[in-house]
């Protein structure tokens, strides 16, 4: 495909809303718990937004705000850290992912409150990288030529 | 001829499946309607459901008011740690077919060319 014509409309568009998109997938992961959303959500928000910068802008640019070499060890990191909070869980004397026996309040429901928002930390990492993974990998030739 | 015969059968396929799909939505109970097998304590087989226990349970267990969060990430973990995992199979396999044929293709692509030459 060939290089093209950067607009500068678009661009422009692209530049202040992607920032907005991205704030709001972050706070649709953390307010899992009270308001509707989680981590598959928001993680969809976040590669939108940085989807919507590869599109509007040059390919270049949207290489140096998230490199393509990032997507798959991203999209791991996130899923350890899922099988981490079950495996911690498991570490200090409970079942895997039983979040009652992380040390991490007093009260037990609090517990189960932090558990749950690691996991949904870790949900929402793999799906963004995997998501621009994605994408590049069916735009890569493209990159190339 | 042979496009536009397909086209016919698509739209044909997609109202029949349209046509399914609203007939199956009747089949379900009205929403917030106590006397459905769905929102009784007991199921048709006299065992406790388990709708009823996340909530009743769900805030207490989980201090989180978003029962839909509590019941994915807490109650059923494991579903949520499969589904995860599967997002990652897709990516990778993406990742390994995609980038996998695109060198061979470049790589006969070098073949001809040499050939040619």
């Amino acid at each position: 495909m060939k290089e093209a014509e950067n607009n500068p409309i678009v661009s422009l568009i692209a530049s202040i809303v992607s920032p907005f998109i991205m704030l709001f997938g972050l706070y649709v992961i953390f307010h899992g718990h009270y308001s509707p959303g989680g981590g598959f959500q928001g993680g969809t928000l976040l590669a939108a937004s940085i989807i919507l910068i590869r599109l509007a802008h040059s390919s270049h640019t949207g290489q140096l705000q998230f490199p393509a070499k990032l997507g798959t060890p991203l999209g791991s990191l996130g899923v350890l850290i899922y099988y981490g909070t079950g495996l911690a869980a498991l570490w200090w004397g409970g079942q895997f992912l039983n979040y009652a026996f992380l040390p991490l309040a007093e009260e037990i429901s609090l517990r189960r409150s932090w558990g749950i928002l690691l996991v949904e930390i870790g949900v929402g990492l793999a799906v963004m990288a995997i998501l621009v993974s994605i994408f590049d990998d069916l735009l890569e030739e493209e990159d190339h030529d | 001829m042979k496009d536009q015969r397909l086209k016919i059968v698509n739209y044909s396929l997609l109202l029949i499946f349209l046509a399914l799909l609203i007939y199956a939505s009747l089949g379900l109970s009205p929403r917030g309607d106590l006397n459905s097998w769905v929102n009784r304590e007991e199921s048709a087989a006299h065992s406790p459901n388990a709708a009823t226990y996340y909530i009743r349970h769900a805030y207490h267990d989980t201090h989180s008011p978003n029962m839909v969060t509590a019941i994915l990430a807490d109650y059923r973990g494991y579903d949520t740690l499969g589904e995860e995992t599967v997002i990652l199979t897709a990516g990778i396999i993406c990742f390994l077919l995609l980038r996998r044929e695109r060198r061979k293709t470049k790589n006969s692509k070098n073949k001809e060319i040499k050939a040619e030459k």
